[in-house]
């Protein structure tokens, strides 16, 4: 197995991202960050955050739970905490973990190659959650 | 290298006064200094507030530089909004290279409602990734990419948090999550509605968190009734109860009882467990402060003697 980052400019790989974009903008509004976080989040991508938050809500809600940015969207952080809480298996939502950040030089790849080959390091990420629960 | 007066403070046990100054929107030194004079001996440390409300000031860090001019511990606040990865880090070094002790890390005001709306909102590190990589200049020497630095800053690293503003139970834990990424102390929102500050304290000592951390709460003295007002009704994130408004409303000084209801409001939130001092936040009102700690029974400010390392 290669580098998935190696396959970038190939007619495949750029299919591969547009097949990608759409299958994830239309319903999650996906930003093809290249690191995706949709299923440790509850189905709620963080990008869509007009901060672009992804360890948690800014000190901006509004009461009623919506964005202080846009008043008219539920704050991401407020969706993300309560779908993980109620729907998601305890396993895999872990609300105290770290998420690294957002690395822009993957913008525009595709996140499940990144997945795949783990060049987004989610495998560390997922060890060092297993660790600190240990 | 020594450590800071907030430190040396903090890790007395002493309980803890911090305030905050804003920085003028115009290249006038002078109102920093006036401000900072009126606090000294009043505070521990004194915030400088990093283009708050996403509208163009002198800088948090040239502030901070003016400010301890005057012989006041400057805290600096750092968003990222603005700044990418290497440009904050690169402040971080600066501004321990200026002899400045203290910086607190946040996300920041969108610059929607700021006076560049059209600017690009950075956002490249969040709140939390940007503390754990400031905490890992200081404890480890090491940039956000892994690498080692020469010198590393000596800082005093904080946070902030918002126990008023949704989602409650989840506000807790994202404290963790700071905790986890090295956060000493934490100052937060002005505290208004103490009932949302006692729910969230209660499970920040049911995590046990309140021991890793000196938590700060954020004090706001009101000026007017109007002010009072648009805190409640236009301000995302702020819990302002109608008792309080009413209060500030129906009172013949309402600077008297702003006053009044910001040293009440300390004498309450000392009572609630786990909090360790407070983080007064006066908007365009200074002159208060003092005032505000005197009758707070907070006077005079312990003075620690400060031990060097080499
Ligand atoms: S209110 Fe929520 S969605 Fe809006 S900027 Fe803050 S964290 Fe992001």
């Amino acid at each position: 197995m290669g580098n998935a980052l190696e396959w970038i400019g190939s007619k495949l790989y750029t299919g591969l991202v547009w097949f990608e974009y759409c299958a994830k903008h239309p319903i999650f509004g996906c930003r093809l960050c290249g690191t995706c976080k949709l299923h440790d989040l509850g189905l709620t991508c963080p990008m869509t955050c007009p901060k672009q938050l992804r360890n948690g809500p800014c000190g901006g809600v509004r009461a009623n739970g919506h964005c202080e940015v846009k008043p008219e969207m539920e704050c991401r952080w407020v969706r993300i905490e309560r779908r993980a809480r109620k729907y998601w298996p305890k396993s895999w939502w872990h609300p105290r973990h770290i998420n690294p950040p957002v690395r822009w030089d993957l913008q525009a790849t595709s996140s499940w190659l990144n997945y795949l080959y783990n060049v987004d390091k989610h495998k560390e990420e997922y060890e060092e959650i297993k660790a600190k629960q240990q | 290298m020594a450590i800071g007066n907030l430190q040396a403070v903090a890790e007395s046990g002493a309980f803890l006064v911090t305030s905050e100054i804003g920085p003028p929107k115009g290249a006038d030194p002078d109102a920093v200094r006036k401000a900072a004079r009126v606090m000294k001996g009043c505070v521990d440390a004194v915030n400088l507030t990093d283009n708050q409300t996403a509208v163009v000031r002198i800088s948090s860090v040239a502030a901070a530089v003016l400010v301890q001019q005057e012989g006041v511990e400057a805290v600096v606040q750092m968003t990222v909004r603005d700044r990418n990865r290497i440009a904050l880090q690169s402040d971080v070094l600066g501004l321990a290279a200026l002899g400045i002790k203290n910086v607190v890390c946040m996300s920041g005001d969108h610059p929607c409602n700021g006076n560049h709306p059209a600017a690009k909102p950075v956002y490249d590190l969040d709140s939390i990734t940007w503390l754990q990589t400031v905490v890992q200049m200081t404890r480890d020497g090491k940039f956000q990419c892994g690498e080692e630095m020469k010198k590393k800053p000596e800082l005093f690293v904080g946070a902030v948090e918002n126990p008023f503003a949704p989602p409650y139970e989840y506000r807790p834990i994202r404290l963790g999550k700071k905790v986890d990424a090295g956060a000493r102390y934490i100052q937060t929102q002005c505290a208004f509605d103490l009932d949302y500050l006692r729910r969230f304290m209660a499970d920040v000592v049911k995590l046990g968190l309140h021991e890793q951390v000196k938590i700060l709460v954020g004090i706001t003295p009101m000026k007017s009734a109007k002010m009072a007002r648009h805190m409640q009704t236009n301000v995302p994130g702020l819990q302002v109860p109608e008792a309080v408004c009413r209060r500030m409303e129906a009172a013949a000084d309402p600077k008297e009882e702003g006053l009044a209801i910001a040293v009440e409001t300390i004498h309450a939130v000392r009572e609630i467990p786990g909090v360790a001092g407070i983080h007064l936040m006066p908007v365009m009102w200074e002159d208060v402060v003092p005032l505000v700690v005197e009758r707070a029974g907070l006077l005079p400010r312990p003075t620690v003697e400060i031990a060097t390392t080499a």
